[in-house]
């Protein structure tokens, strides 16, 4: 379990974190969502006790990392940004010198066998670091961190630089791992985040903007109310027919192919208009040769976050 | 501390730098041996372990310079530190595997000391002084440079600041005879660390100077390890 009391990080006159609370329980998956400079990496350099925080407390199963660093970095298994390689080693001495430096008790050559057949290096086995792609030296990376089995797994953006079948592979392995670990991952990409993890924590410039505990954030942030179509018919009378179905706020076209119009159908939030769009449609012979959720950038989702934010602040100062 | 300690000895014989120290000393240590005792024909060895220790202001930079620097540049200093191992620890894995390379080295004097055996009977309670000595001045000279290694990322800044550190340490008592005020040149030439060590060289083996070696390594490596906590907090 992790559990982190607003914690800051300050250089000089930059708060790199501002104040940030946040807890992670067993077996759960926590996505860190946010652009680069967020602040992402300070908070994982600090939960893993590489760097310190100004003020406030992370504690790792109980554990101040501050307090009892010893102790509490035992329970930790942690693949940063840039994977730690000493590149003149062979993966098999790498993984022999984490297994002596985290001071680990498990059979030495059956546990570190299962973590390479895990995150799959057995036939790089024996080369050096120095000659593996950049694809191979993330998983040995991710490799070192599982050494010793620790409960709590923190992964800076675990998934870059791979190509998209190893993306995915990777992912399998995290929702795996999940299972019976703690797990912290970072990511700027909101549909990793989405699709690995069971809670999100957005942040921006040092804060979080938004936690899922409280708002359900996924469903929120998956923009199922805003739609893009590409719809065949005269452009007018599409968007009239689209604008008349109840609670669409706003139909716009937005690109024209195919000799069709692409539109972006906006409907209030948490309606679902699909149906309804496809039956009137149908009924009016303007074929849907395409329907699919609009998708978020990052962008969107802050504009919307702090938008919101700011909504509600105004309220309550009325 | 252990596995550190394999690791960094391991990886003076997968690169190049353990091989080039190594070759490096015994070619110049041969070279004085054969000048001072062998065609002199003299049993004496104090000649040799005198000069050797400017021989060590040039060598040991090259021994110690990427220690620190090497792991801050290529952020493997982050796996290092988020491993349950204290910092102390770390520094210490690394100097002791410095100082077995260094004493892999300064073993050939021994193998000299044979030499001259097979002549004449040499002192070998001097020798054996004189090794300690050595290997007491060595152990001061790779904390030294392992305290400049941690205060750069580069590994060339690391190797240049040590050698100029090292010089300065070794002629601290030149610089204190310049200086008119006798209490500040006394202090210098007690600190100088060419006085402390001529100490073993004439045969005298003076507990004071054992004393001051290792508490100089103690004092280097106390600072880098400060060096490495400090960076935590900045």
């Amino acid at each position: 379990m992790i559990e982190v009391r607003n914690l800051s990080k300050h250089y000089g006159d930059k708060k790199a974190v501002d104040d940030i609370s946040f807890r992670a329980a067993d077996g759960e998956i926590l996505g860190f969502l946010g652009p680069n400079g967020a602040g992402k990496s300070t908070t994982m350099n600090i939960l893993t006790g590489y760097i310190s925080s100004t003020s406030g407390s992370a504690l790792i199963d109980g554990v101040d990392i501050l307090e009892n660093p010893i102790k509490a970095k035992r329970n930790i298994g942690y693949l940063p940004e840039l994977p730690p390689l000493y590149m003149d080693m062979t993966v098999k001495e790498y993984l022999n010198f984490i297994y002596d430096l985290k001071k680990c008790r498990l059979a030495r050559v059956s546990h570190l066998k299962d973590i390479c057949s895990l995150v799959k290096i057995e036939h790089v086995y024996k080369r050096v670091i120095r000659n593996l792609s950049k694809g191979y030296r993330q998983r040995v990376g991710l490799a070192q961190a599982l050494v010793g089995n620790p409960n709590v797994l923190i992964l800076d953006e675990p998934t870059v630089g791979l190509d998209p079948s190893q993306i995915i592979e990777i992912r399998t392995l995290i929702k795996k791992l999940g299972k019976n670990h703690t797990v912290i991952l970072s990511s700027h990409i909101l549909s990793e985040v989405q699709a690995v993890c069971d809670k999100i924590i957005v942040i921006n410039e040092g804060r979080i903007v938004a936690d899922d505990t409280e708002t359900n954030l996924s469903d929120k942030l998956s923009g199922s109310h805003i739609l893009t179509a590409l719809i065949e018919g005269p452009a007018d009378r599409v968007s009239e027919a689209v604008r008349s179905i109840d609670g669409v706020k706003e139909c716009k076209s937005i690109n024209e192919r195919e000799n069709a119009v692409e539109y972006r159908i906006e409907a209030a939030e948490g309606r679902d208009i699909r149906r309804e769009l496809f039956e009137l449609m149908a009924k009016k012979h303007y074929p849907i040769l395409e329907l699919k959720n609009a998708e978020l950038s990052l962008e969107d989702i802050f504009l919307k976050l702090t938008m919101g934010e700011a909504l509600d602040s105004g309220k309550e100062s009325d | 501390m252990g596995a550190i300690f394999r690791r960094e000895v391991l990886s003076y014989f997968t690169s190049s730098v353990g091989y080039i120290f190594l070759a490096a000393f015994y070619a110049f240590s041969a070279v004085i041996f054969t000048s001072t005792s062998l065609s002199a024909g003299s049993t004496q060895m104090d000649g040799l372990f005198s000069q050797l220790m400017l021989i060590l202001v040039v060598l040991i930079p090259i021994l110690t310079m990427r220690t620190m620097s090497e792991d801050k540049k290529s952020k493997t200093d982050q796996c290092l530190l988020t491993a349950p191992v204290s910092v102390g620890g770390i520094v210490f894995g690394k100097f002791l595997a410095a100082l077995l390379v260094y004493t892999c080295a300064v073993a050939i004097t021994l193998v000299y000391a044979v030499i001259i055996q097979s002549f004449a009977a040499p002192d070998w309670l001097v020798i054996i002084g004189n090794f300690t000595g050595l290997e007491l001045l060595g152990a001061a000279f790779i904390a030294v440079g392992i305290f400049c290694s941690s205060l750069t990322e580069n590994q060339v800044v690391a190797a240049v600041v040590s050698f100029i550190s090292m010089l300065a340490l070794h002629m601290l008592s030149v610089i204190g005879d310049l200086i008119p005020i006798e209490a500040v040149s006394g202090l210098l030439s007690k600190l100088s660390f060419y006085e402390r060590y001529t100490g073993f060289t004439y045969g005298l083996f003076d507990l004071s100077n054992v004393l001051f070696f290792l508490s100089a390594a103690a004092v280097f490596l106390f600072l880098s390890a400060r060096v490495l906590e400090r960076r935590r907090w900045a």
